[in-house]
């Protein structure tokens, strides 16, 4: 009645082969398959059966890896992504995938195609509610869903045809297909707890179980010691215990020193073997906490005599910003209507399917990452300050990024990872657990924000008062960026001659919020497009038709006095969905004629968002390179955390040179290869690093050119050795074995750097913070259950100005994502410490939960960007939650001033609706 | 190094839990994400070798679902209208991949407050069939499940099944509705089960009504049973509810809603099912 085979081992067949683990029988079938088996396609999220990442077919059925024994694979079948693609050709629902677009990040990806596969063995030809509830057991972060239903009822039909790539100088504009995404397909992607050497101690961080506490150490390594533990590092050990976004705001300890500010706070690390490192029990540990009064929201902080988070930080305010224009307060007095308003938001989780995960080796007297980041070069001198050497003894090679979103900004495993490799001599891996990640990642900002707007009789915004209050939880991060960009942002995409606006972020004992897509911007978004909704509704007017009237166009002013020169797209995206606009209140005039308990609502919003650092340089670089034996590689310094950046640059580098973009080879994000093209951040890649990859191509293609003695209309064949130049009737071959090369063999190169020009703000937040803005509007419908308080969107329509679509399926795969967040944001989401550390308690949109959503782009071209495209990561995102809010209202007279509109916060505020005379 | 035990015999099972503490492990949806980033340290019986122990079959006066049949297992079992309530429970609860590995009995072990297949198992006057090597015994799932995660299991004692009596009227259905704040994947806010048997004239004989998430274990709710007694079968038998009928309801404020809006919404999801259920039979 043992498990498995007589010696302790267990045999069972991985894609039809047979296989024979030796690992305890308790072990989860995912870290068998990973670990023993060295399957790394299949995915681990949460180790809990939340996210489905890890799902496997057993015996045909679909069933998480991580619930599953080895012990109970024992004699059966198991079925992996890795199985999927026969004889290394992608299957036909992985061409239908590739071809969707419906990977982004990847990390979901295993799981929705082994899903999808159980599926379409049952069904060949499902509808589509069948392919909801075949995938609704996997979560996905990044696509917001529809690219994966689209793929998937695809794949059943006729066989899809790979998408054809395009031919030079017609790469920008196309639906190429992701030229990572076989990879993130097959299983074979790494991402950062794919790769870890098989001799790698671990590393698990102990963190607070308290908010706030004092924190004596007893003697670790005494108490602990076990076989297998190699060491306890403790804050004495780090060389610079502490790490920050800001050169003058390093404010968070590496490990404590002596007092904990958040649950979640790092208070020692535990190196050793994986088996020692879990072994050992927290509360084991010779860790004695004294509790102290935590500060708890903005309200605690703003306290006269509340407890100092920080002790050097007064009344716990960390940073102010503001924008002054006109006399905001006279120009309300003198308003024809006037709006006014209280918003609450909640702390938000990133959610990325990929927890923090990564890998530290040292070589010599440097030390090298392989780990999943948004932003290497950062992570390079973080690491290299902490460790106390210098950023050229530290190397970040950034491995696939399993969704960022701004959660992988921060350091997570990064100082320590390093600082073990580089203490012990070992290479050190640390990948976090799904509570560890969703304790000790940032979030977004809970913000209160008061607000008021007005308007003349004829509907002309005339002022903006605007005070947002942001609780940036125990740490800095990234809270003063928000805390900047916010008021630029504060008065929406409109013409407001008035606006004072002020945004501060206040320390308290809950996690620290960070960078999470759109800085803010989503917060206040909510408040000033209800405002709107309230001034049209005072007036009578059409809300779209106010909002057309105020939209900013090229030539207007900002609120901030800078002149919009060009690429401002708003009206057209509201022209695009104006007819769409009309016929969606008419069907709710339709399904409400009946007066029954489920009410339909239709809402609008605008969003504008400046590309980049807000008044700051944020300069990119990019290289590409021609060898002597015709190879060109792209040394491309922007990671792609599944946005497609690395499609995007390579589409507009190709057009710039004059080559297909599938010639062209990449080196991304190595340090010690690559260009600082900064954080993938701010929506900046496709913008400033596009611009500074398409200068690379051009200066490229300038000095074969030269070669050549050509002309600028000249076109580049390569083949081989040999760059084939005609200008005219001429043909000039290049001979590049001819060529001088440097060491590494490179004959020519071009070189580009972009820094987009702003100005800093001046005392009263005047000047010109951004050199590019997107906009964008959205109409939302809803249908709301009025007695359960229930919310369930009916459809979205998404028109977004982007400048130039570089490439159309990625324009919309990112909108449609960030629609899927701001769903989220609107109805779920809500980040509690200490009670919805996992992802069933904490609750982003499934594939049930993200309608049917229409992508309208816009092109008003930006003259500064890469063939006229600006940013689209974060703008899908911003006016979610507010045409959402505003459906609500128009369905049942309710605005609601609390996000997430959870159903008995709606239900509530139903019933006090009702209750009023 | 833990004791991993995975018998194929009921009996070697029965011994060895009568001989040692040990964690019966079957779908492991409850077991692993119990253990995230925790040691497996546990001493483990594993019942899944039991096979035969997975199939659902009919006797003469009930319906018995043994302990290995999953959710999946019930979903495509040929059963009477009488388990349309348990098969839409089956469909709402986690994913397809809970669905496929988890059990009907480990749900019920479990006894989470918000375990989606006690409320249904109730309105059917289910019992469970608990064994161990000594003796066997049969008890009303009522009795089984104590409190929030506590149940009579005694440690040497195995689910063996769960019996689901038949109806005693021709015309018998149940029914389920689940209420959370997203689609799939979702922990019930409130659930309401409800199971009703008519006479040939199409009045209600016989009706159970139970709300599950609005208490530590859930509950039937007896006077609104009484109530609809002898009343015709239709979308009407909503109005027959009151907020005096939620009495034994008693829910608490979480992160999920608050206590007030639970009893509010378990009301008007017992109307929906009943008047589902009504307009059905």
């Amino acid at each position: 009645m043992n498990a498995g085979g007589p010696d302790g081992t267990t045999a069972f067949l991985v894609n039809g082969r047979p296989v024979t683990v030796n690992a305890p029988p308790l072990r989860r079938l995912a870290d068998a398959l990973r670990d023993d088996l060295g399957l790394t396609g299949t995915k681990v999220g949460c180790n809990a059966g939340d996210c489905g990442a890890c799902t496997v077919l057993l015996d045909g059925a679909q069933v998480c890896s991580c619930m599953v024994s080895l012990a109970q694979a024992a004699g059966r079948h198991v079925e992996t992504v890795e199985g999927l693609a026969a004889k290394g050709r992608l299957n036909r629902l992985q061409r239908a995938f590739l071809r969707h677009g419906a990977a982004q990040c990847g990390a979901c990806t295993p799981g929705m195609l082994v899903a999808a596969t159980e599926l379409l063995r049952a069904s060949p030809r499902p509808r589509a509610a069948e392919v909801l509830d075949g995938l609704g057991g996997v979560l996905c972060r990044c696509t917001g869903y529809r690219k994966i239903v689209a793929a998937v009822l695809d794949a059943a039909g006729d066989a899809p045809q790979p998408l054809a790539t395009p031919p030079a100088g017609a790469a920008v504009g196309a639906r190429l297909a992701k030229l990572d995404g076989v990879p993130k397909l097959t299983g074979a992607e790494r991402y950062g707890a794919d790769a870890v050497p098989e001799d790698a101690l671990w590393l698990r961080i102990v963190r607070s179980p308290h908010d706030s506490a004092r924190v004596v150490l007893g003697n670790l390594m005494e108490d602990a010691a076990r076989p297998g533990l190699e060491r306890v590092l403790t804050a004495a050990d780090v060389p610079y215990n502490r790490t920050g976004i800001y050169p003058d705001l390093r404010d968070q300890p590496v490990l404590a020193e002596g007092v904990v500010r958040y649950r979640g706070d790092p208070v020692v690390a535990l190196v050793g073997t994986r088996e020692a490192v879990t072994a050992v029990r927290d509360e084991d540990l010779p860790i004695r906490y004294e509790p102290l009064t935590p500060v708890h929201g903005l309200a605690d902080a703003r306290t006269l005599g509340a407890p100092l988070v920080h002790e050097e930080t007064e009344g716990n305010k960390l940073v102010e910003g503001g924008v002054e224009r006109g006399d905001a307060e006279a120009a309300l007095a003198d308003c024809a209507a006037t709006a006014r308003g209280r918003f609450e938001t909640a702390f938000v989780e990133h959610a990325y399917i990929e927890p923090e995960a990564g890998w530290a080796r040292r070589v010599g007297e440097r030390v090298e990452l392989f780990v999943s980041t948004q932003t290497p070069v950062m992570d390079r001198d973080t690491t290299a300050e902490v460790l106390g050497l210098a950023p050229t003894q530290v190397r970040i090679v950034p491995s696939a990024c399993g969704g960022g979103f701004g959660g992988k900004l921060d350091v997570s495993i990064q100082p320590l990872a390093a600082l073990a490799a580089w203490l012990t001599g070992a290479p050190v891996a640390c990948v976090y657990e799904r509570p560890e990640s969703m304790m000790a990642s940032p979030k977004r900002h809970p913000a209160v924000i008061e607000a008021r707007m007005g308007c003349d009789a004829e509907g002309r915004l005339q002022a903006v008062d605007f005070d947002a209050t942001f609780d940036t939880g125990a740490y800095a991060s990234w809270g003063p960026t928000v805390a900047g960009r916010v008021p630029v942002h504060a008065s929406g995409p409109y013409v407001v001659p008035h606006v004072s606006a002020r945004g501060r972020a206040f320390y308290t004992n809950g996690p620290p919020a960070g960078a999470f897509r759109g800085f803010g911007v989503p917060q206040a978004a909510i408040v000033h497009e209800a405002l709107m909704d309230d001034l049209a509704a005072q007036l009578g007017m059409d809300r779209l038709a106010f909002r057309l009237k105020n939209a900013l166009r090229a030539g207007d002013a900002t609120a901030t006095g800078q002149v919009l020169e060009a690429s401002a797209g708003l009206v057209p995206c509201l022209e695009a969905l104006a007819p769409r606009w009309q016929r969606a209140l008419e069907d709710a005039a339709r399904v409400n004629a009946d007066d029954g308990r489920v009410r339909r609502g239709v809402g609008i919003s605008c969003m504008w968002y400046g590309i980049g650092n807000t008044a700051l340089s944020n300069p990119s670089a990019m290289r590409i390179t021609l060898d002597r034996e015709g190879r060109l590689i792209l040394y491309n310094g922007a990671v792609d955390i599944g946005q497609g950046s690395t499609t995007i640059l390579a589409q507009i580098c190709a057009d710039a040179l004059g080559v297909a973009a599938d010639r062209i080879a990449q080196v991304i994000g190595d340090t010690d290869w690559t260009e600082d093209a900064g954080k993938t951040s701010a929506s900046r890649q496709t913008f400033v690093s596009g611009k500074a990859a398409e200068l690379a191509g051009a200066a490229l293609r300038a000095a074969i050119l030269r070669e050549a003695n050509a002309a600028d209309d000249a076109t580049l064949e390569f083949a081989g050795a040999q760059v084939v130049v005609r200008d005219g009737g001429r043909r000039v071959e290049i001979d590049l074995t001819r060529l001088k090369a440097d060491a590494a063999g490179v004959v020519l190169e071009g070189t580009g750097r972009f820094d987009p020009p702003t100005t800093t703000l001046d005392a009263r937040g005047q000047g010109s913070p951004y050199a590019a803005y997107a906009f964008g509007a959205q109409v939302a419908v809803v249908d709301v259950d009025t007695e359960l308080g229930t919310v369930t969107p009916v459809r979205i329509h998404a028109a977004h100005d982007v400048g130039r679509a570089i490439n159309p399926t990625q324009v919309e795969g990112q909108i449609e994502g960030g629609i899927a967040q701001g769903i989220g944001l609107a109805l779920m989401e809500e980040y509690l410490p200490g009670k919805t550390e996992n992802l069933h308690d904490y609750l982003i949109p499934t594939i049930g939960d993200v309608p049917e959503i229409e992508v309208i782009i816009v092109e008003d071209p930006e003259p500064l960007g890469p063939f006229g495209a600006k940013g689209v990561g974060e703008p899908g995102l911003v006016p979610t939650a507010p045409a959402i809010l505003g459906a609500i209202r128009h369905a049942t007279g309710v605005r609601v001033t609390q996000v997430p509109a959870l159903p008995h916060r709606l239900r509530r505020a139903l019933l006090e609706r009702e209750a009023r005379p | 190094m833990p004791e991993y035990l995975r018998p194929t015999a009921l009996d070697d099972a029965l011994a060895a839990l009568s001989s040692r503490p040990l964690t019966v492990l079957a779908g492991g949806t409850d077991f692993y994400p119990a253990r995230v980033g925790a040691p497996l340290d546990d001493d483990v019986l594993d019942i899944t070798a039991l096979q035969w122990m997975r199939t659902i079959e009919e006797h003469a006066d009930h319906w018995r679902i043994p302990a290995l049949a999953t959710w999946t297992d019930i979903v495509e079992a040929d059963l009477p209208p009488w388990f349309d309530g348990l098969k839409l429970a089956a469909r709402e609860i986690g994913g397809r991949q809970v669905q496929n590995a988890g059990t009907l009995c480990g749900n019920l072990c479990n006894a989470s407050p918000a375990a989606d297949g006690v409320p249904v198992l109730l309105s059917l006057d289910a019992e469970v069939e608990l064994a161990s090597l000594e003796r066997r015994e049969t008890m009303p799932l009522a009795e089984f499940i104590r409190g929030n995660r506590q149940t009579a299991l005694a440690p040497d004692q195995l689910m063996v099944a769960v019996r689901v009596p038949k109806p005693h009227a021709e015309r018998a259905r149940g029914h389920f509705l689940k209420l959370g704040a997203r689609r799939y994947l979702v922990i019930s806010i409130v659930m309401v089960a409800a199971a009703l048997e008519a006479d040939a004239a199409g009045r209600v004989v016989r009706a159970a009504v139970s709300v599950g998430a609005c208490s530590p274990v859930a509950r039937r709710l007896p006077a609104l049973e009484q109530a609809l007694a002898g009343r015709p079968c239709d979308a009407a038998l909503g109005e027959t509810v009151t907020d005096a009928h939620m009495a034994p309801l008693a829910p608490v404020d979480d992160a999920r809603g608050s206590a007030d809006y639970r009893l509010d919404a378990a009301r008007t999801l017992t109307a929906r099912t009943l008047a589902g259920l009504g307009s059905m039979m």
